[in-house]
């Protein structure tokens, strides 16, 4: 593979290592805010995934301007789509992480730890 | 007004969600006939709509606020889905009325909540099931989730460290399956789904397309508890409330294979699904080990409800398994199991509610409960039977379709995967004999023994449960010996209706 | 040959079925057994009554509800059907009056549960005689398992829950791993389900139908083949009327009974013969009588001798229908009403006898026959009617199967025969000799050991006499078998 395309996918690169980041953190980590926090990560690679492609080249914010004889060029504008998306993908990512902080923070008054090894030394000593 | 169903599904609930949280404050009293009501209101829609459906033989497409698509959202309507949409209300709806006794008990305090999170819970589902819309159905998939978390976080003392668990996983089912969206977006530049498989026979490279079939899939199955991406599923599911627990285990995971089905034929398209993917026979050997090991570790519980959990995870293997025969039969297998599924399932974890309630979890110490509780044990073994496969009950006939499909392609490809399936079938049909008798037995020969049970159930008398119980109860062991009479109606009018003539050499 | 379309076949299924409740909400002994009697009577009314139809070479249907296109539950009287039906219907009378004088003078518990289930069997016996396809006959035959299972485990106790988790697991283990896939491969070739005279498998591969075969008939394990044969012994724990009515009549015939179907109806014979395969089922038979009239000689247990010698005797049966000729086939319809008025005999007897002395080992028996004449004598009727010597009604059908053993060249089958029946007499007559021939010094029992109450002698008698006059009068069985056989046209 050469530099060259590694250069043009950058941003797919960039969310698929971010991905991973956040994807090891979840399955591997023993502490469940790291956990949560890997989540977070996870979910923004997808969110940064979904704004990369709206990208064009020389595209401008798409916001079209009053004026007599203006004709409007999609070429012209970034795609606006992608990010609509992303508003509500964004506000769902901030709900999740309200409900698990909300369960960890029970887990924790439960158990007294966040690192799950532990609780579930306890559970099996029950 | 009839034009307007498919927004009446999904609204009504979704405000009366609001509606009752806020009612909650005031007073508890009118939170349980609101709740019901609406979800009625959702019922009777789905059944207008199914009518609608079959009258006009087509779709039924409902533009939200008039957008057309590709700007607006669209809701699509057609056999499969007004089909799921009465299950998932009705469903909903009994199970509602069946818990009224136990969220008094278990949520003494916070029953506007609760009604508010179990009602819109259903409107996720709901909204999953109508959408024509790719993206929209991840939101409704979050809100389910979400909601569906907080059902189960509230259930015994392990509930919020294993509901934790399943929130991880969920998200990243989830979050996959967004992904998948975005390449499908990238291909093909829309979202609505009747559009997408407009474009993708018509694309020059199908690779992308591709890619974003597999991550689609792989975010379902881990959604829906596919082996070996079951691990969240039992103990999530065990340590629920036995109220939430009867609306997230008949629901969540059928609704997810609903996806599945509407994704390998909506979206993508038969040709392409079966034919250029070539992974239908590695997805029927995974759904043939997720049968067997299910099976086998359903066997291994002392616990009902964590046996129960694993015969879900079984079942779920069934419906992958038959779609991904990729034949009409086994097709129509996997649809109808949709339907059959959620009914038998709703039975057996509604006998966990009341065992729960009266005794406990364990096995053993279902003591003597033929004599105790007659009626109870009665429509459980109807339960039981329907799961082991045994006619009439529904059961036996999607176990019907879905080894007839099996034959089928062992007849057209020689495939060994339709033939492990089939045995797999078999072997799971006897794992859930045993698993049944085994419990009928316990309550049937060993005599009743005063003083037993764990702490907290000892002071609960030990006899029927009470009328407001037995009669949602009834109504679903009813329900399963009806669907298995008419399972032929059901299949010929509306499932095979909706199953496009498949390519050839499938 | 005319179809008639009539709801007689349902109702006589259905009441047995609608008298289920009325048994369960009796709030009297003698209400409950009253509706038991009279739906018995009732049901066998109606069956009877179809006869004149079926003797005169027409047929009746029934269907109730079309499943899916080509599959549905529906009901087809035929002569051999309504030969089954006629026996376990009037044998349901029968051991109503024998199981109120058991059941009450042995004082069992859930005698409600008992008749309640015990009409469900039947509804199930009657519906698979009915069937006029393989489905309907599969929901039966299933409905019948399941009915049974409480009447097999009826004393609750350790025992039981063995002998009734070795009943279902043999039942529906086998149903589930041969049948159902039997069934429904059957299904993908042919596309259809009904019996046909000469059967619907011609569409399938031969390779696959020999499998298939072999599929059902292990897959009816109620037909108590080896080696699929040890639930039914094991089965003997339930009270005797069940072992009598069930297990002599019911459950195993109608595992036959589906065997019978099978060949006939679903294969056909014409198409068993082209391809031989009907010989590996005679084989497996003629081991079965032999094996099972040996291991019947050591038993001590008169109930667990009497089940061995039921599956040496199913298993006449299956010869019979699998020799394929058409006085062998012949034999084996009449052998299921044959068999059935001699062992439901025989084990009346073994009940009586265990209702007024509590003896169930025929070492402990004697000097019985001095005490117990009638009991011990229509026992000695009943045995000679097993054995297959005149003047009982066995002869008649053992007479047709050497026929049809001849008929179909098979003269190393003539001699299992033959040495079976000798066999047969081994195990039967000592214990009749035993009870009667002795001094008075040797006799076991007291001299107040009288008959068991008039409920259980009548019955036995009533059977042990049917035995008798089957030998000069088999005319409507006969008449019914050669009806039968006629319409499936056996070469």
């Amino acid at each position: 593979m050469d530099m060259a395309l590694i250069l043009a996918k950058a941003n797919y690169w960039g969310y698929v290592i971010l991905l991973l980041i956040g994807l090891y953190a979840l399955i591997s980590k023993n502490n469940l805010v790291k956990k949560i926090i890997g989540m977070v990560i996870f979910q923004t690679a997808v969110i940064l995934f979904y704004i990369t492609i709206a990208v064009k080249k020389g595209g401008n914010i798409p916001i079209t301007p009053h004026g007599k004889g203006y004709v409007v060029e999609a070429a012209n504008f970034m795609n606006p789509l992608p990010h609509v998306l992303m508003l509500t993908a964004i506000v769902v990512g901030v709900a999740t992480l309200g409900v698990a902080l909300a369960l960890a923070i029970k887990v924790y008054k439960q158990y007294g730890t966040l690192e799950e090894d532990e609780i579930n030394a306890m559970i099996r000593e029950q | 007004m009839s034009t307007h169903y498919p927004a009446l599904i999904i609204v009504v609930p979704l405000l009366t969600a609001v509606i009752v949280a806020a009612v909650g404050w005031i007073n508890k009293k009118y939170c349980f006939p609101l709740s019901v009501a609406s979800l009625a209101a959702s019922l009777l829609s789905s059944i207008g709509l199914l009518f609608e459906v079959m009258k006009t033989n087509g779709e039924v497409v409902y533009r939200f606020a008039g957008w057309e698509a590709p700007m607006g959202i669209v809701y699509n309507i057609d056999y499969l889905n007004s089909l799921v949409l009465i299950v998932v209300t009705a469903v909903a709806l009994i199970n509602l009325i069946f818990s009224k006794g136990s969220i008094e008990n278990d949520f003494p305090d916070k029953e506007g909540v609760f009604y508010a999170l179990y009602i819109l819970f259903t409107t996720g589902l709901v909204g999953m099931v109508a959408t024509g819309d790719a993206f929209n159905l991840y939101v409704l998939l979050e809100i389910a989730s979400l909601t569906g978390y907080a059902l189960l976080g509230i259930g015994n003392e392990r509930s919020p460290l294993s509901t934790l668990n399943y929130l991880f996983i969920g998200t990243i089912g989830a979050t996959f399956y967004l992904l998948g969206v975005g390449y499908i977006y990238i291909a093909t530049g829309t979202l609505n789904m009747a559009e997408i498989a407009l474009i993708i026979p018509k694309l020059p490279n199908v690779g992308i397309i591709k890619f974003a079939f597999v991550i689609c899939m792989v975010g379902l199955f881990v959604k829906m508890a596919l082996f070996p991406m079951h691990g969240w599923l039992p103990n999530a599911y065990s340590n629920a409330p036995s109220s939430s627990i009867g609306l997230i285990a008949p629901l969540t995971t059928k609704v997810t294979v609903y996806i599945m089905v509407r994704a390998g034929i909506t979206i993508f398209t038969p040709e392409f699904t079966f034919e250029k993917m070539h992974l239908d026979k590695w997805i029927v050997w995974l759904s043939v080990i997720g049968i067997v090991m299910g099976s086998c570790f359903a066997l291994a519980q002392k616990n009902y409800k964590k046996m129960l959990t694993y015969i879900v995870v079984a079942e779920v293997g069934y419906m992958v398994g038959g779609f991904w025969l990729g034949n009409k039969l086994g097709i129509t297998g996997s649809i109808l199991h949709i339907v059959n599924d959620a009914a038998m399932t709703l039975c057996v974890f509604m006998a966990a509610g009341i065992f729960s309630y009266k005794i406990g979890d364990h096995i053993s110490d279902f003591k003597g409960l033929f004599k105790k509780m007659p009626f109870t044990m009665t429509a459980f073994a109807v339960g039981g039977l329907s799961i082991i496969g045994v006619p009439p009950t529904c059961g036996f006939f999607s176990k019907w379709y879905l080894v007839s499909g099996g034959i089928e392609a062992v007849k057209a490809t020689g495939s060994i995967g339709a033939l492990a399936f089939i045995v797999a079938l078999l072997f799971s049909s006897l794992v859930n004999a045993v698993l049944f008798f085994r419990i009928f037995e316990v309550a049937h020969f060993e005599p009743f023994s005063e003083g037993h049970g764990h702490e907290g159930h000892s002071a609960v008398e030990i006899n029927e449960a009470p009328l407001g119980m037995l009669i949602p109860f009834f109504i679903v062991a009813f329900s399963l010996i009806f669907l298995g009479i008419f399972s032929g109606d059901i299949v010929s009018n509306i499932i095979n209706q909706f199953i496009p003539v498949l390519p050839a050499g499938i | 040959m005319e179809t008639v379309y009539s709801i007689k076949p349902f109702l006589a299924v259905l009441i047995s079925l609608c008298v289920v409740p009325i048994i369960i909400s009796s709030r009297t002994e003698n209400i409950r057994e009253g509706w038991t009697f009279a739906a018995a009577i009732i049901k066998f009314l109606i069956i009877a009554s179809m006869l004149p139809i079926i003797l005169s070479g027409g047929n009746l249907e029934f269907t109730i509800a079309q499943i899916m296109p080509a599959v549905s539950i529906k009901f087809k009287v035929d002569a051999f059907g309504l030969l089954f039906a006629l026996v376990s219907s009037f044998l349901w009378i029968i051991t109503s009056i024998y199981s109120i004088g058991y059941m009450r003078s042995l004082n069992e518990h859930s005698q409600t549960r008992y008749f309640a289930f015990f009409a469900l069997s039947l509804c199930a016996a009657v519906g698979v005689a009915f069937s006029a396809n393989f489905f309907t006959m599969y929901l039966f035959y299933e409905m019948l398992s399941f009915a049974t299972y409480p009447l097999v485990t009826h004393h609750q106790d350790k025992e039981s829950r063995t002998s009734g988790r070795k009943y279902l697991f043999y039942i529906l283990g086998s149903s589930i791993a041969f049948l159902i896939p039997a069934m429904l491969i059957t299904f993908s070739y042919s596309g259809t389900m009904e019996f046909a005279s000469q059967g619907f498998m011609q569409n399938v591969p031969p390779e696959l139908l020999l499998i298939l075969l072999f599929m059902f008939v292990f897959g009816f394990a109620k037909c108590g083949i080896m080696p699929l044969h040890s639930w039914l012994p094991a089965a003997m724990v339930a009270p005797t009327p069940v072992s009598a009515l069930l297990h002599a009549v019911a459950v195993v015939k109608v595992g036959v009974f589906c065997v019978i179907r099978v060949i006939t109806n679903v294969f056909g014979t014409d198409l068993l013969a082209k391809y031989g395969y009907n010989d590996y089922i005679c084989y497996i038979a003629a081991f079965t009588i032999i094996t099972a009239s040996l291991i019947a000689l050591s038993q001590d247990g008169l109930k667990r001798r009497l089940a061995f010698s039921t599956i040496g005797q199913l298993s006449y049966i299956i010869l019979g229908v699998a020799l394929l000729s058409k006085n062998a086939v012949m034999a084996s319809m009449l052998h299921i009403a044959m068999h059935a008025f001699g062992k439901i005999t025989l084990f009346f007897c073994a009940g009586a006898i265990y209702a007024s002395t509590k003896i169930k080992n025929i070492s402990d028996m004697v000097g019985i026959g001095r005490r117990m004449p009638i009991t011990m004598g229509c026992f000695f009727i009943g045995s000679l009617s097993v054995i297959g010597l005149p003047p009982t009604g066995g002869i008649i059908s053992k007479w047709y199967l050497v026929l049809g053993t001849l008929e179909a060249d098979k003269i190393f089958l003539l001699v299992v025969l033959l040495v079976s029946s000798l066999l047969n007499a081994a195990y039967f007559l000592p214990v009749v000799y035993k009870a009667f021939f002795c001094t008075e010094e040797e006799t076991m029992f007291e001299k107040g050991v009288k008959e068991p109450p008039i409920w259980c002698v009548v019955p036995l008698v009533i059977t042990a006499g049917i035995s008798l006059i089957m030998f000069f009068y088999p005319q409507p069985f006969l008449q019914l078998a050669d009806l039968a056989v006629n319409s499936l046209g056996v070469k």
